[in-house]
């Protein structure tokens, strides 16, 4: 396979039957949208959607000090996570700019598995074994191990029940255990980047199309259809959850992305970027950077990621992703807004799209949250 | 997909009718609504204002991106559809009928406007 010719998931050909619209993102061939994106977004929100996330990158690190690896590699206390839990958490450049965000699950004392976005896999599995170095840990590219499937709504729950008798009431938010899925193993983790509850499913890839049908099947009357990243975008723009490439980005440390709650000075040992965070933060404190923001349209047009924020004539700062909202039914941005023009409510603040100043009004994040 | 027979085409994916007295119906194809996504806003020409085929005369913004809608043919806007304004899903539930975005005294078309076999040789590739 040449380096041009675009990864296929395990489920190709199920989304091909399904007559799913195909993209490419990240050099995956995946699937857009099937049939409308606003519906397969409103089915998220309302009863449940089936995702392919297979272009997620997977890497397992294990070993005696794994733990301690992940300490140093990572802005986050990873030996604090307790087995069976997951943690959010960022891996930084030594000059504490943002190489990815992650999802790290502890499997067990001495087992890991990073999830990686599939535009930086790469990068972090170069990251992770480089600072390896020295350390008694294993750091294993294990991106084609596995096939990523995510049940996500307020009715995913049930769904999942119905398959599995693994404890899922007892499987708590950023939680995973190993159990069994329609008779296929799987890693089962509640976590999600859709601002439901729901659930991601890490199974063998030859197990994929088999779980996939299992869960259509036992979705159908609650109403679960089958979703693309389309709507994943919409939905985690709504939820106000960052997105590498668009919010985050080597440019920016977790402080400038108002994410500084991931970096943790108060672990043992020292880690990567640790000097520069902390300047960073001081930073931060002392003369506030530019603050992400929500902006919601009054009008019709929509804002789209690098469109200009102005106010009073001047660029105050920078759309980072924006969509029409099918929840608000208007559209909606996130940006990064001069510290002074930040506050929910801030009076005329408008985004240029293509030369027209439209009138977008300050809120706080997250646009939405779901009743618990 | 199918493209009624009766219509003529751009390479831009717009749709034309024949005119009656004079004024035609345009709107945009079903390939190419169906590669927008969902619609969520239509900015259309203003009634009375002249249009030139070829040439970008509003924008048409889905979930994913903002395109231009080019005027297949020269001549002046006489009506805007603005049921598709208030409700741009008409452009993907029905391109060729309640869809359609504006009305045109052409006077002027290019010689270039596809059949609907062309245009279906046209997006097939």
């Amino acid at each position: 396979m040449s380096s041009t010719e675009p990864r296929r998931t395990a489920l190709d050909a199920l989304h091909r039957s399904l007559g799913a619209t195909m993209t490419d993102f990240a050099g995956w061939d995946m699937p857009l949208r099937y049939g409308s994106e606003r519906d397969e977004h409103n089915a998220v929100r309302n009863r449940a959607g089936l995702f392919d996330l297979s272009h997620m990158g997977e890497i397992t690190v294990t070993g005696p000090q794994a733990a301690a690896l992940l300490d140093h590699a990572l802005v986050g206390n990873m030996s604090g996570v307790k087995e069976g839990r997951a943690r959010y958490t960022m891996i930084c450049r030594a000059d504490g700019g943002i190489l990815d965000d992650l999802i790290v699950y502890r499997l067990g004392g001495t087992e890991f598995m990073v999830v990686a976005n599939a535009s930086n896999a790469q990068t972090v599995l170069d990251a992770l074994t480089e600072r390896a170095a020295g350390f008694d840990a294993e750091v294993r590219d294990d991106r084609d191990a596995y096939a990523l499937l995510a049940v996500q709504g307020p009715e995913s729950p049930a769904i999942l029940a119905s398959l599995t008798d693994a404890d899922l009431d007892g499987l708590k938010y950023y939680a995973g255990l190993p159990g069994t899925v329609a008779g296929v193993p799987a890693l089962i983790a509640r976590t999600g980047y859709t601002g439901e509850d729901g659930f991601e499913l890490f199974v063998k890839p030859e197990h994929a199309v088999e779980l996939w049908q299992a869960l259509t099947k036992a979705g159908e009357e609650k109403g679960l259809v089958p979703c693309g990243l389309s709507c994943r975008d919409t939905l985690r723009l709504e939820a106000g959850m960052p997105l590498y490439g668009n919010e985050l980005s080597t440019e920016l440390t977790p402080f400038d992305a108002g994410l500084g709650r991931v970096v943790k000075f108060d672990k043992e040992s020292d880690f990567v970027g640790r000097a520069a965070l902390a300047e960073a933060a001081e930073r931060a404190a002392a003369q506030p950077p530019r603050v992400l923001v929500g902006l919601v349209a009054e009008g019709r047009r929509v804002p789209r990621s690098g469109y200009a924020v102005v106010a009073g004539g001047e660029v105050i700062g920078r759309v980072t992703s924006g969509a029409p909202s099918p929840t608000l039914g208007k559209p909606i941005a996130m940006a990064y807004v001069d510290a002074a023009h930040a506050a929910p409510g801030t009076e005329g603040v408008a985004v240029d799209i293509r030369g027209s100043h439209e009138p977008y009004e300050v809120v706080a994040l997250p646009f939405y949250k779901r009743q618990k | 997909m199918s493209n009624p027979q009766q219509l003529r085409y751009s390479k831009e994916h717009e749709w034309l009718t024949a005119a009656e007295d004079g004024v035609s119906t345009v709107g945009i194809t079903e390939h190419a609504a169906n590669a927008l996504g969902d619609v969520v806003f239509v900015d259309l020409p203003a009634v009375g204002s002249t249009v030139t085929a070829g040439e970008t005369c509003g924008e048409l913004e889905s979930t994913k991106s903002v395109s231009d809608l080019y005027s297949p043919v020269s001549g002046e806007v006489t009506e805007v559809n603005e049921d598709v304004v208030a409700d741009p899903s008409l452009v993907n539930s029905a391109p060729f009928e309640g869809g359609w975005l504006f009305k045109v005294r052409v006077t002027d078309e290019p010689a270039d406007l596809l059949t609907a076999d062309e245009y279906d040789a046209h997006t097939a590739g």
